[in-house]
């Protein structure tokens, strides 16, 4: 048996360490070698070993990975495998995810792994019984999505983009179908230029959903403060390891480094930025201008102190540059006595935290702060968000490619039973999101919308 | 008292479209069938309009030909205008109509049956069916007489206690003034089958002496005529013109002053009437900014001066339908033959039926035609075709015919009423198939005729000259991929005249005929190396290559259905009592009972989720 190929993130959605993302069928090495660049192709490398390398998409790196190629019989579906672990987080693991539907994968449906494991004899009878309820809970998941969505405005505009496509399927084959009749028909231009305002708005969707919401991209953070307030400290605590090089001499931090990490489902986008202060080093001082616009970029600031001493006139500039941005002020070094003033940072309005980078302490407050300010806890507390998204990408992709084969049809001048086809294509795209048939609307918003018949 | 008059193999009921061609094909194959009419002069009658095809049912009369069935031959030699639709719409939408003489067909078609060997055309109502163990054994006439057969076709059109409606008067009748049917009904009823009321309606019929034609748009033929069967190449020319007039304000002032007395805004009819079909009231009540609407006057025959007068379908009063009539441009005189009426039959739901048109719970009982919910004479004899065919395949014990939605026509026709079922008389339209680039209506034969000779409705002659054709086809394709041309004066000269670039380097003929200005005819005196003249053969290489890429497209689509539509499902499934499946999902499959995924997976209410509980049982099953 041979079916197509489908991928999804198979460990639970969330925050562990890890998360890998499995793709099943007859091309799935294929669609391995488009997005994986490691020392060699997946294609090349022996069946059931792992490999070290890059994610890309559209050349641009998504995150490092190691990857699994699996040749079947023998793999848990039965079919050829690979599987790539990514660093998790919801982020990372979902462009994983799209990369690989972008390359050709399709979404797989609830319990659809288990099911061709099943259908190609990897999994005995007796296990049949609790994959049907696998699927049962899956398919009870998804009702539950379809409900969520309802109310949900990316929803909202796919039903509202399909209604707009099924009327001008509908003109096109009333057309066809009636070319007796004195329809008060749009011409095939004016259909055009409909499907090219429709194509607008899918390719707007998409950008939103590529480039837009902060759960997905992560916010963009710079880590201020005056030299060796401890700004790198607090990044390793934020990143688990020891990315930003930690010492004691003012100035180690002579560039912006960059790191994403994970808080709890939430991702920052760290920019640990050189000390802020007037300095004779050139290096430096183009790491300080650097910091200094990063800061001006930021949707989160950082702001460090060390709460060990009063604050200084570097700090008052430090305080100055913040006008205007959502900041966090992070009073450092609480195993020392308080020398600062926090009541005049906070009389700014600025929030304040007490952290001690050394012991960690008040990291969790810091943490709960950052989620406080920028997320909405509906959005992350559904797994099921998430899923659907990309299963929204992957039809809005494919609505786009036939929106864009019609309207090319029409410029070079094919005729409507060829247009016809392709935006039944983009309507039935968009269909899948809720599993709807097309031919029947189409036929129906003829009779309703067009005086047809003898 | 009852008495045995005959034993038949099969009972046709009906013989219009489709009891037409469930008799034919049974007969064909060499069973002994007996077809019965109400009466013997409405055989093959057109009780609507005078006309077969158009959009879509163009591509039926051309698939019934191509399996091996007769309308397309009876139309070729009866017609009276012929057209191609949508011709600048692209190959997949083309489809021909023909004007038809109504008298003329009906009495090509009655004697095609009468020298039909094995086929006995009789005049008798059915009364009632004799089913035993949920088996079919024969039939009764309104006389009592017995014929014992072991398959029934119900092709009973719009007899089934018909009802005519017009303004507020109504009666039992049949179409065309016959008899309704009135005793078949509760047969079937007391076999366990449930019936309900469909309604169509079709308008006045009026003396072409009373009509000024001067006043109207005359509407012509092509010059250039297709036949519709694959075994005609030339059948003549135009005789007769329809003509175009239109309603105006004052005619849609007479009907909405009326509106309180139609029927259908009274409440008078119960039936559920097409929306394809609707009346003129119904039109200017529901699209009332339109200030016109299209009236075509059409010929009835070369024998007749009646006119049918199409879209002005009506059951308002016989007062209030002459009033009308007279505001409208070229008919101020017009004198009315027969008025415009509804009429209301009793019919089956297709979800009762397998796509073998085979009753589910009547082994031996079949439907076709309007009886299935359908509307259109072109729907009707498909069905018929199919019905006779399968009849006819199980009695000889072989595999049942069920044609697919990628392939034909006929086939999404029936798969649409067995899965999806109708509320409304059904009609086959373009844009109900989804792979309609694939089934066109000039490549039928290629399609089917090889299924219609594997039955036996094909002779061998006419199977080796569809070989030879497709040989030629083949042949001129691998030509027009392999010749070149070279960007010579005369070619980049004859280019330009088509509006087209000229060639800066080689290229394939097959290359430049995929550019959409460029047809296989413009490029004759360039395309040196060329034999081939046959027009069928040309077109057919012409659009397999011009339309490639989306013909690779829609195989692809294909490919897809196939392999659902590969994994059958047992009749016999408890799908009931099948673990995981959602209650409504089991409900509708227990009554469609779905031959295998692909159809399970087509029917409202049935998810992805139930149909993957369905292949674990399937597998489960293989074990």
């Amino acid at each position: 048996m041979e079916f197509d190929t489908i991928a999804a993130i198979s460990t639970p959605i969330g925050t562990g360490a890890v998360s890998a993302i499995r793709i099943s069928g007859k091309d799935a090495v294929k669609i391995g070698d488009k997005i994986f660049f490691g020392k060699k192709k997946l294609s090349q490398c022996e069946s059931h070993t792992a490999h070290y390398g890059e994610i890309k998409y559209n050349e641009k790196t998504i995150d490092m990975v190691l990857c699994l190629v699996m040749k079947g019989p023998n793999t848990y579906t039965g079919e050829d495998t690979v599987e790539i672990f990514c660093h998790g987080g919801i982020v990372v693991t979902k462009n994983v995810l799209e990369t690989v539907l972008a390359a050709g994968a399709r979404q797989a449906l609830g319990g659809e792994f288990t099911k061709r494991a099943f259908l190609n004899g990897k999994m005995d009878l007796s296990q049949s019984e609790s994959i049907i309820d696998i699927i049962n809970a899956k398919s009870s998941l998804e009702k539950d999505i379809a409900i969520n969505q309802a109310g949900g405005t990316l929803q909202k505009n796919i039903f509202a983009l399909r209604q707009e496509l099924i009327e001008i399927s509908a003109n096109m084959m009333a057309f066809i179908d009636f070319p007796d009749e004195d329809l008060i028909n749009d011409t095939t231009e004016t259909l055009c230029e409909k499907m090219k305002l429709c194509l607008e708005k899918v390719e707007k969707l998409l950008r939103s959903y590529q480039s837009g919401r902060i759960i997905r991209d992560g916010i963009n953070t710079a880590i201020v403060g005056k030299p060796n307030v401890g700004k790198s400290s607090l990044m390793n605590i934020f990143a688990g390891c020891d990315k930003s090089i930690v010492t004691d001499i003012e100035g180690t931090t002579r560039d912006v480094v960059e790191e994403r990490v994970d808080i709890d489902g939430i991702i920052l986008n760290l920019w640990d930025t050189a000390g802020i202060r007037q300095s004779d080093d050139k290096v430096e001082s183009i790491g300080v201008l650097k910091s200094k616009e990063k800061l001006s970029k930021a949707q989160l600031v950082i702001a460090v102190f060390d709460g060990s001493i009063p604050l200084s006139s570097e700090d008052e500039e430090i305080i100055r540059l913040l006008e205007g941005k959502k900041v966090i002020a992070v009073i450092n070094k609480t195993d020392l006595e308080e020398k600062i003033d926090k009541n005049y940072i906070e009389s700014l309005g600025i929030p304040t935290i007490s952290i001690s980078a050394l012991s960690e302490k008040g990291i969790d407050e810091l943490k709960g702060k950052i989620k406080e300010m920028f997320i909405d806890e509906n959005l992350i507390s559904s797994g099921e968000e998430i899923i659907t998204n990309a299963r929204h990408f992957e039809a809005l992709t494919k609505c786009k490619n036939s929106l864009c084969q019609g309207i090319s049809a029409f410029e070079t001048g094919l005729t409507a039973d060829m247009i016809s086809i392709d935006l039944e294509n983009a309507i039935s795209s968009l269909g899948e999101i809720v599993g709807m048939t097309v031919s029947e609307e189409i036929v129906d918003t003829i009779f309703r919308k067009f005086c047809v018949g003898k | 008292m009852s008495f045995l008059a005959e034993n038949f193999d099969a009972v046709v009921i009906g013989a219009g479209h489709a009891g037409i061609e469930a008799g034919l094909s049974m007969a064909r194959l060499g069973f002994k069938v007996c077809v019965f009419t109400i009466n013997m002069d409405s055989v093959g009658n057109m009780p609507c309009n005078p006309s077969i095809g158009g959009t879509a049912k163009g591509h039926l009369v051309k698939e019934i030909d191509a399996l091996g069935g007769q309308m397309g031959k009876s139309a070729d030699a009866t017609f009276l205008q012929s057209k191609m639709l949508n011709k600048g719409k692209g190959p997949a939408v083309h489809s021909l109509r023909v004007q038809s003489d109504r008298r003329a067909y009906q009495e090509y078609m009655k004697k095609v049956l009468e020298e039909t060997e094995n086929l006995y055309l009789k005049q008798a109502e059915i009364t009632k069916i004799h089913i035993e163990n949920g088996e079919v054994k024969g039939v009764y006439t309104h006389l009592d007489t017995y014929y014992s057969c072991k398959a029934v076709i119900i092709a009973s059109g719009t007899y089934l206690k018909g009802k005519i409606i017009i303004g507020d008067k109504s009666y039992e009748g049949g179409p065309d003034g016959m008899f309704a049917a009135n005793s078949l009904s509760q047969s079937l009823i007391d076999a366990g089958v449930s019936l309900r009321r469909f309604k169509t309606g079709t308008p006045a019929r009026v003396n072409k002496r009373s009509i000024d034609f001067s006043k109207m748009q005359e509407e012509k033929g092509d010059d250039k005529i297709i036949p519709f069967s694959f075994e005609n190449t030339d059948i003549g020319e135009n005789k007769v013109s329809c003509y175009l007039t239109y309603t105006n304000k004052e005619t849609h002032q007479i009907i909405k002053d009326n509106l309180h007395r139609s029927p259908l805004y009274a409440g008078l009819i119960e039936g559920v009437g097409p929306r394809y079909c609707p009346s003129i009231e119904d039109k200017v009540v529901r699209f009332s900014d339109k200030e016109r609407h299209q009236i075509f006057i059409e010929p009835m025959g070369l024998s007749t001066n009646e006119m049918y007068i199409q879209g002005f379908s009506s059951s308002l009063p016989e007062d209030v339908q002459i009033k009308m009539m007279h505001t409208v441009k070229g008919l101020e005189n017009a004198e009315i033959m027969r008025i415009a009426y509804a009429i209301e039959y009793d019919c089956v739901d297709p979800l009762e039926l397998y796509p073998t048109l085979e009753f589910k719970k009547i082994k031996g009982l079949y439907g076709a035609g309007q009886f299935n919910g359908t509307s259109g004479y072109e729907e009707a004899a498909a069905q018929g075709l199919i019905a006779g065919i399968n009849a006819a395949l199980k009695l000889k014990g072989e595999e049942p015919l069920i044609l697919d939605r990628s392939e034909s026509y006929i086939g999404t026709l029936i798969d649409d009423l067995v899965t999806k079922g109708t509320n409304e008389p059904y009609r086959m339209m373009t844009s109900r198939s989804e792979y309609r680039l694939l089934l066109r209506q000039d490549n039928a034969d290629l399609r089917l005729t090889p299924i219609g000779y594997k039955i036996g409705l094909i002779s061998e002659d006419r199977y080796n000259a569809f070989l030879s054709k497709k040989e030629r086809i083949e042949k001129e394709i691998k030509r027009l991929r392999k010749a070149t041309l070279s960007p010579s004066e005369k070619v980049n000269s004859l280019l330009k005249s088509l509006g087209s670039v000229p060639l800066s380097t080689g290229i394939h003929v097959a290359d430049l005929l995929k550019r959409p200005e460029i047809t296989y005819d413009s490029i004759a005196e360039i395309d040196e190396t060329r034999q081939e003249t046959d027009f069928f053969i040309c077109q057919q290489a012409e659009i397999s290559i011009k339309y490639e890429g989306y013909i690779e497209k829609q195989l692809l689509q294909v490919e897809q259905f196939k392999k659902m539509e590969g994994k059958k499902l047992p009749s016999d499934i408890d799908y009931l009592n099948l673990r995981g499946l959602r209650i409504e999902a089991a409900q509708k499959l227990d009554k469609i009972r779905p031959a295998n995924l692909g159809q399970a997976s087509r029917i409202s209410g049935v998810n992805p989720a139930d149909i993957s509980v369905l292949l674990i049982y399937l597998e489960s099953l293989r074990q």
